[in-house]
């Protein structure tokens, strides 16, 4: 058995009127990689954005419930959202790079929260391309701008550059749904390799990239959380019937 | 989504072949039996030919299921329809080996007198061809009562089995003239009876499909 990374209690997520999220618990573990799946509108989105109140810039956006880390609400008034950003990093969907070098974008962190000694910011810099297997793709260019590279080495530095500040959790949001195969597959790769430092949850449309990279899954319908489970015993023999429909291509 | 067309007429192809071959099995035993019985010669080389197609069909499965696992990505009870295919499209192939197993200790009597009229033999094989039928009725239907159903046939036709065992004994212990022809009686129940324990799996495969749990029926 794992440790737990952070859990969810009776997580609710409105948008005005409309419920996107009712009353979810889900308990995450620690180093281990879970994926959200369901059809589009299913409020997986929406309950990744929670995760680290990304949801609060949107008006009307309210939420209800707790979010546990360390035994403490993140939503309660007292969090610094900015270090709750640091040690919940996101990745977005389409690889969004600052316009600015390969080096700036990985040390604009760490620099933000306090690192200033050049050699330190350096070995951040190289040890977030290694981790991201990026490093000896780029070495010989780390002051040439990020948008100079492919779209699967973007995402890659997007996924570096959140490291580098040291989260404990990493959210991915279709983190590969803008690449081509070849880059999808060292994406998954690298989600494999991370998850020895840290606990990823993934949203996905792709059900057989939720199958390839993670440990527990779940299925989200409607706002509702359907089946949450190991992802091996849901992609074989899962509980709920509508699990089984939606995942063996019958709707959504 | 949505698109399983490809997907669903491969489940078809698979669970039609399955069918055909459940049927071709039954005849298989019915007219080895038949060759038995009436020591009909012709009748016993026509099991063996016939068994070409059913190893031909299992082919046929296993290229299709990897076929799909390959393109489709089949998952859940999808993936447990194709898995169960596999391994019932084996059993069945076994069991017409079984089948010309008996057409051969048929051909091996040739020109013999049979040291005793075949009663319980017949019986056995009666009862294995329905359970032939009633698992693959119980795989098209997905019918975990009538798939527990195969264990206590089963159980029936194992002491059938022990009965012919012993009346064959007590005949060779009479007369050790009989001795080549009983054992070959003897080997030729136990060939049904085997056929019989493949059902039982295929009843078990049956349960798997349905729940995804394999139950342990022989």
């Amino acid at each position: 058995m794992s440790d737990t990374a952070f859990y969810t209690k009776d997580l609710s997520v409105f948008y005005g009127e409309k419920q996107a999220i009712k009353k979810v618990s889900i308990t995450f573990p620690e180093r281990q990689v879970v994926a959200f799946i369901g059809p589009s509108g299913c409020g997986k989105s929406t309950f990744l954005r929670s995760l680290n109140r990304m949801n609060d810039v949107i008006p009307g956006a309210r939420v209800e419930g707790e979010i546990r880390i360390g035994g403490r609400d993140i939503n309660d008034p007292s969090t610094d959202v900015v270090r709750l950003r640091q040690k919940i990093g996101m990745v977005w969907q389409k690889p969004n790079p600052f316009h600015k070098s390969i080096y700036e974008n990985i040390a604009f962190g760490p620099r933000y929260h306090g690192v200033k000694d050049k050699r330190n910011l350096d070995e951040i810099v190289e040890s977030s391309l290694r981790k991201t297997a990026l490093w000896d793709e780029v070495k010989d260019r780390l002051h040439g701008s990020a948008l100079a590279l492919s779209g699967g080495q973007q995402q890659r530095l997007c996924i570096a550059r959140s490291i580098a500040v040291q989260p404990s959790i990493l959210l991915m949001d279709e983190p590969a749904s803008a690449l081509d195969p070849v880059s999808t597959a060292k994406i998954e790769e690298l989600i494999a390799e991370l998850k020895r430092d840290y606990s990823i949850v993934i949203v996905t449309h792709n059900m057989y990239q939720a199958a390839r990279v993670s440990d527990k899954t779940a299925f989200f319908l409607m706002g509702d959380l359907i089946e949450y489970d190991e992802t091996q015993k849901m992609f074989t023999n899962p509980s709920n019937r509508a699990t089984d429909d939606y995942i063996s291509g019958r709707f959504g | 989504m949505v698109v399983r067309k490809e997907l669903d007429d491969g489940l078809k192809q698979i669970q039609d072949w399955l069918g055909e071959m459940g049927g071709r099995v039954e005849r298989a035993l019915r007219e080895s039996m038949t060759a038995l019985t009436n020591l009909d010669m012709n009748l016993a080389r026509k099991v063996l030919a016939d068994d070409l197609r059913l190893n031909q069909i299992e082919e046929q499965i296993d290229e299709a299921a990897a076929r799909l696992i390959a393109t489709q990505q089949p998952v859940a009870k999808d993936l447990r329809r194709i898995l169960a295919g596999i391994t019932i499209a084996s059993d069945l192939e076994r069991m017409g080996d079984l089948s010309v197993d008996v057409a051969k200790a048929a051909i091996r009597l040739e020109g013999q007198q049979l040291v005793k009229p075949l009663i319980d033999l017949p019986r056995m094989a009666d009862i294995v061809r329905g359970m032939i039928a009633e698992s693959i009725r119980a795989y098209n239907e997905e019918n975990v009562d009538l798939a527990l159903k195969m264990a206590k046939d089963d159980d029936e036709v194992d002491a059938l089995c022990g009965t012919v065992f012993r009346d064959l004994a007590a005949i060779m212990a009479g007369d050790s003239g009989t001795i080549g022809q009983a054992m070959l009686l003897s080997f030729t129940a136990r060939y049904i009876e085997r056929i019989a324990d493949h059902a039982t799996n295929i009843g078990e495969s049956v349960v798997y499909l349905a729940t995804g749990k394999r139950p342990e029926l022989n």
